[in-house]
Formats: structure tokens, C-alpha cells, sequence
């Protein structure tokens, strides 16, 4: 138990997925302009996420490991993941149309998501078992979802700032808020060892 | 458009990382010194090229719904070949890089540049833009490198510049925040020379985004309707 919330802390909070790890930053600067639409962003990633790595750790270990072809990792990951995203947007579509509505037009904006390979390869990478990667999976999907709502706040706010260079409107400011934010979130490292240690 | 443009408006004119603004989780997580930054570059630059000649090659046999998944195959295949190489011929590199070198496969200048270019033109015109955009973006990732290893650990290339003198690197350059910061003043340097005409528009539009196809913009209309 104390195993998997080190593992939670550490993702949604040391070692933020887009905020230290640079994981997922095209939509974390794309979609970040509205609360709302970053809350939809943060959740359907969230959701892949865990699909992501429920379908992808059976595989590295029942297929890939005993054939020993664990060099086809990428390729197979990066084709699970694509179907998959397919196949939820589908059943969404479907069976559940204001799901859908709501997550839906971000599903396919997910499959180049870095940070959805990213976790399915981390937890092979680091040797966790299957309830830990889905607990990892979870955690840095809150992580994200986190970094997503307190960045698109601080844009809301960054709107209305009269005053900024013409050459740092934009884009460069917006990076430089990141910068602080992701800043304020270094505070955070030695606080999960501090807690469990 | 004749040859030499073709690959310099890569390097200049349609810059993918400081002027299209595509690959920015590359850019800002390897740069954290220059040899890492231009090793990442190059490894990118190799599976472009690579990629962008068999799927020009393949352009008229792949059918036009599944051309995605399609491509991502390729794509990932020549990761696969970049990752194994690295892994036996550089691993040093293959370290500091870690997780980023599978992760080439979600870059969206890759994807981007199968979609916009390769699927398009014919295959010396494809290897050509991926020889020019591969040289962006080694380049936006060795001065992004050069700048952070500078200022974060007082080696340019791993050869001390001012490292025992009494300026202390200010080691906050090597970590995240540094990297937004850097690549914002890199940014703001280009929107200063180019008097804002580089990036017409200043957020990450739809061309960039190569699932934008697919969505028809629609997480840019959400954005409107919220």
C-alpha cells in the first residue's frame, strides 16, 4: 500500500508529468486557454492512460517477454494505443453520446500524445507490477490533469495583463508562466520522501 | 520549388521547433546540454528522412483511411533500428536520452512532415525536407543545449568555460523551469528579429497538428463554444 502511494505522490507531484518530465506539452500549451476544455483534455488522457497501460503491461509480459522480441516494444505500443483510442472513441460515440460529447473531440488529439507512451514504456521500464502501473498510469493522469487546471487558471489571468513586449506576447510568456509554475512544483521534491522515508 | 529550397526553408523559413513550434517535449527535456540536444537532433533527423522516403515510396499503395496507423508504423520501425544503433554504438547518449529516443515515434514533426510533405511530393523532393527540417531541428536543439549547458553547468560541449572561477553556474537552467524559460527567450527572440511575422499565429494551430484531419478542429471550436 505505502509502495503505490510513493509511487502516486512521486507522479502528480516530484516528478510531474509535464511539469518536470516535459511529457505531453503540445496539448498542455494547446488546450490550456479554457478551464473547462483543459479539466476534458486532463480527463480523457487520464482515461487513456489507464486503458493504455491495462492492455499494454499484459502484453510486454505474457507476449513480448516469453517470445523474447521486447525490441518490437515501440512499434507494438504505439499501435495498441492508436487502436484503442479508436476503438473508445467509438464506443463513446455509441453508448454513451454526452461522454462523448464532452471527451471525445480530444480523443483523437491523444493517440500523439507523448505522455500516454510515455507511462505504458515507464512502467515497463521501471520494473513495476500490473496493480502499480495502473496506479502509476492513474497518478500521472492526475498529475496531468492537475498541471492542466492550475495552468489554464493562471492563463485566464494571464489574459487580461495589459503591459507584456509585443516579442513575449503569447507564446514566450506563456512559457515563462510555465516556468514558474513548474518552479513552484520543484518545492514539492523530498516531500514524498519526507512523508514515507 | 527547386532543391536547395526545399531544404533550406526548413532550416530558416519554417524552422518545426522555433518557428512551427512542433516537437516541443524533445526540445525541452533532452537540451539539457549541447551534445545531448544535437544527439537527439540527429537521432530525429535519421528516422525523418528515413521515414519520409519509404512512405513517399508508398504513397500511392497505402489507402488513403488508414494511411495513420500506417504511418506510424513505418515510423516506429526506423525508432526501432535509431534505438537499437544507440543502444550498441552510443550508449551513453541512449542513457541521457532514456524514455525520449521510443518517444521520436509521437513527434509530431514526423508525423507532420509524412502527412504534409512525403505523401505529396516524390521521394528525392521528400529526403530532401527531411534533410532540411532534421537540420532545424538539430540545430534549434543544439543552441537551445548550448545555452542551458552554459548557463546550468559552465561547459559549452563538455569543455569548462568558466567552471572554477567564482561565477557559480546557476544550476537551475539544467532543471524544467530552465527549459521553459530558455525556450521562451528563444521564442521571444525569434518574435523580436522576425517583428512578430514568424509565428503568424501564436498559439499551436491546427497546422501543426497533424491529427488535424481527424479532429476537423474541433478542440479548437470547443475552445470557442466554452
Amino acid at each position: 500500500m505505502t509502495e503505490i502511494l510513493i509511487i502516486m505522490m512521486s507522479v502528480i507531484l516530484t516528478n510531474n508529468f509535464v511539469l518536470s518530465q516535459f511529457l505531453g506539452i503540445c496539448p498542455f500549451l494547446g488546450v490550456s486557454k479554457k478551464l473547462d476544455s483543459a479539466v476534458g483534455m486532463g480527463a480523457a488522457v487520464t482515461f487513456v492512460m489507464v486503458l493504455a497501460t491495462a492492455a499494454t503491461w499484459p502484453i510486454q509480459k505474457l507476449i513480448l517477454d516469453p517470445l523474447n522480441i521486447g525490441y518490437l516494444q515501440t512499434v507494438v505500443f504505439i499501435l495498441v494505443i492508436a487502436s484503442l483510442v479508436q476503438l473508445v472513441e467509438m464506443t463513446l460515440k455509441k453508448y454513451m453520446p454526452p461522454l462523448y460529447k464532452s471527451l471525445g473531440v480530444f480523443l483523437p488529439l491523444i493517440t500523439t500524445n507523448c505522455a500516454v507512451l510515455g507511462v505504458t514504456l515507464m512502467n515497463i521500464n521501471d520494473g513495476y507490477n500490473y496493480i502499480e502501473s495502473l496506479f502509476c498510469a492513474i497518478g500521472a493522469g492526475i498529475g496531468f490533469l492537475l498541471a492542466m487546471v492550475l495552468f489554464a487558471g493562471l492563463r485566464e489571468k494571464l489574459e487580461n495583463c495589459k503591459g507584456i513586449p509585443q516579442c513575449w506576447q503569447g507564446i514566450p510568456i506563456t512559457l515563462v508562466t510555465a516556468a514558474i509554475l513548474s518552479m513552484a512544483f520543484m518545492a514539492f521534491s523530498g516531500v514524498v520522501d519526507g512523508i514515507f522515508g | 520549388m527547386n532543391k536547395l529550397g526545399i531544404v533550406t526553408k526548413g532550416i530558416i523559413k519554417e524552422n518545426p521547433v522555433l518557428v512551427l513550434l512542433l516537437g516541443l517535449c524533445p526540445t525541452l527535456a533532452t537540451t539539457t546540454s549541447a551534445i545531448n540536444g544535437l544527439g537527439m537532433g540527429v537521432s530525429t533527423m535519421a528516422v525523418l528522412i528515413c521515414s519520409n522516403i519509404v512512405i513517399s515510396l508508398l504513397k500511392n499503395i497505402i489507402p488513403a483511411k488508414v494511411r495513420i496507423p500506417c504511418y506510424i508504423v513505418v515510423i516506429a520501425g526506423f525508432v526501432t533500428v535509431v534505438q537499437l544503433m544507440l543502444k550498441a554504438y552510443l550508449p551513453a547518449l541512449d542513457a541521457a536520452l532514456g524514455l525520449f529516443i521510443p518517444l521520436i515515434v509521437v513527434n509530431c514533426i514526423i508525423l507532420g512532415r509524412a502527412e504534409m510533405f512525403a505523401s505529396k511530393n516524390s521521394v528525392i523532393d521528400s529526403a530532401l525536407d527531411g534533410l532540411g527540417m532534421g537540420i532545424g531541428f538539430t540545430l534549434a536543439l543544439g543552441i537551445m543545449g548550448l545555452i542551458r549547458e552554459f548557463f546550468g553547468a559552465g561547459t559549452a560541449f563538455d569543455i569548462p568555460i568558466y567552471v572554477d572561477t567564482a561565477i557559480t553556474p546557476a544550476g537551475i537552467f539544467m532543471l524544467a523551469p530552465g527549459g521553459f524559460f530558455v525556450f521562451a527567450c528563444l521564442i521571444a527572440a525569434v518574435n523580436y528579429f522576425s517583428k512578430g511575422k514568424a509565428i503568424k499565429k501564436k498559439e499551436i494551430g491546427c497546422e501543426g497538428c497533424m491529427m488535424a484531419e481527424m479532429c476537423g478542429g474541433s478542440c479548437d471550436r470547443k475552445e470557442a463554444d466554452a
